[in-house]
């Protein structure tokens, strides 16, 4: 199934909630190999209805979440991109939602696939993006009294930490 | 409860020699600690293999700080890490000694500019007594690191007061 | 001049004397700096948390047990073993008795079971969602069939 089948399920289904699609690859076929390119927005609210129809549909039967990676746009916006992988039908689609620096809140997808549980943590500390219903949200890389998130574009590196000079 | 621990003062004839001896014993069998971090443990593996062979200088590995002589600090030191390296310095028993390997333990390495989370050199918990620069310093330099070691164990003495005092 | 023990005696001696000597060379020469943080528990680095006396399974106990017992009743074979023919039936039966005494005990724990070692069971991970295992089967067996590689494409 390619991407443009799979948005076009997705539009009919739920399409109040995407928001933009990239889905045209310059000068090249709809095929797997660009897939992963190609990509669906979704409202943050309703990521996770969305996740869980993708997996147990009998058409989509997305079991395998590649990858969870958070995302700092820099204009005070952050985001997670999904990658999700079908091992049934060998097809993949890419997700993106967003929140805002202020109200990072996004919902978790946890107990949609297995995989998300430490992604959703990484996401969390270095980005500072709070999953709402993950079942252990805390720090997984950084020590659990670390200031500040280090992969957000306006992070400082702290001074000191424990007595041990931080930077060079 | 060393009956010569720290009793003489002027050196003689008999501590010379006795030193001479004692050192000699200490610098043929520096017991490592591995503490392989990152990359440059692979180079320590690659010492430790038959091509370079760091036990015919007497290093073995031992797992446990209480029974060995000197740790290897090899490859990248993070802060979490940092004060595991402390506390495992601290059970070490005298006479001890730190080798940093690698640039990373030295100085930070490739992360000093913009790793947040790297220990710009291991110099900054815990005292280190030889450095090795490398990223990752070939096997030779770490058998060369461990010659430059047992100088300075040669050099030491029962009646100079040692540098290392807790 | 010298027994047979006095030569063993003096084996004992000499080996006595080389321990004491390691011992007291090293005393004499060894730095002695004790401090809190040095004493402390050995535990990979990390702050050692909880008591270091666990409780133990009693399986290594009753097999050490065991173990005791039938090796003394073998260190009692030996000897007679050597010995009985010179003396006739009478200590063969008598040695014969003895086994079947042990025998007995040995019976009655392999029937309660103390001989087992306990094996953990293995808990199976159970998966909650729906997997279509039709159409997940087609694909197995596509895959397995794709000689040219075509899924690579």
């Amino acid at each position: 199934m390619t991407a443009h089948e799979i948005f076009n399920i997705l539009k009919t289904k739920f399409g109040d909630a995407l928001i933009e699609t990239k889905l045209s690859a310059a000068g090249g076929s709809a095929s797997i190999g660009y897939a992963m390119q190609m990509w669906i927005s979704i409202a943050p609210d309703k990521i996770r209805e969305i996740c869980l129809f993708l997996r147990d549909d009998s058409a989509m039967q997305f079991d395998y979440l590649s990858c969870l990676s958070g995302v700092d746009y820099n204009n005070g916006t952050l985001g997670i991109v999904y990658h999700l992988t079908s091992m049934v039908y060998k097809h993949k689609i890419v997700l993106k939602t967003y929140c805002t620096k202020d109200n990072p809140h996004i919902q978790s997808v946890s107990d949609v696939w297995g995989t998300a549980n430490w992604h959703e943590r990484e996401v969390f500390d270095l980005f500072g993006i709070i999953i709402d219903g993950h079942p252990d949200l805390r720090r997984i890389l950084l020590p659990d009294d670390w200031e500040g998130n280090p992969l957000r574009k306006d992070y400082k590196v702290q001074e000191f930490y424990h007595g041990i000079k931080v930077p060079y | 409860m060393g009956l010569l621990d720290q009793r003489f003062e002027n050196g003689n004839v008999f501590i010379t020699s006795l030193d001479n001896l004692l050192n000699w014993a200490r610098l043929s069998s520096l017991w490592q600690m591995q503490f392989g971090l990152a990359c440059c443990a692979i180079e320590m593996m690659a010492a430790s293999a038959s091509n370079f062979d760091i036990m015919r200088f007497g290093v073995i590995p031992r797992s446990t700080p209480r029974q060995v002589d000197v740790m290897f600090v090899a490859g990248t030191v993070t802060i979490k890490m940092a004060s595991r390296i402390k506390r495992l310095y601290d059970q070490m028993s005298e006479p001890r000694y730190v080798i940093s390997m690698g640039s990373c333990a030295t100085c930070g390495g490739p992360y000093w500019e913009h790793g947040y989370h790297v220990l710009k050199g291991v110099d900054r918990v815990i005292p280190v007594d030889v450095y090795i620069p490398g990223c990752p310093p070939r096997p030779e330099a770490l058998l060369e690191g461990i010659m430059k070691l047992q100088e300075k164990v040669r050099r030491e003495s029962l009646a100079k007061k040692r540098a290392q005092e807790v | 001049m010298l027994t047979e023990f006095g030569k063993a005696f003096i084996f004992i001696l000499i080996g006595g004397f080389f321990v004491t000597l390691g011992l007291l060379s090293a005393w004499i020469f060894r730095p002695h700096r004790p401090y809190p943080e040095k004493n402390a528990t050995y535990e990979c680095g990390e702050e050692p948390v909880g008591s270091a006396w666990i409780r133990i399974n009693v399986r290594f106990y009753v097999t050490a047990l065991i173990f005791l017992i039938f090796d003394v009743e073998v260190a009692f074979l030996f000897p007679w073993a050597l010995v009985y023919r010179q003396f006739g039936l009478f200590v063969f039966l008598e040695m014969a008795i003895f086994l079947f005494i042990l025998f007995i005990g040995y019976a009655y724990v392999w029937v309660k079971g103390d001989l087992s070692w306990d094996k953990p069971k293995p808990q199976i991970p159970t998966i909650n969602r729906t997997i279509i295992m039709s159409a997940r089967m087609e694909s197995v067996t596509a895959f397995e069939e794709d000689e040219d590689n075509e899924c690579m494409e």
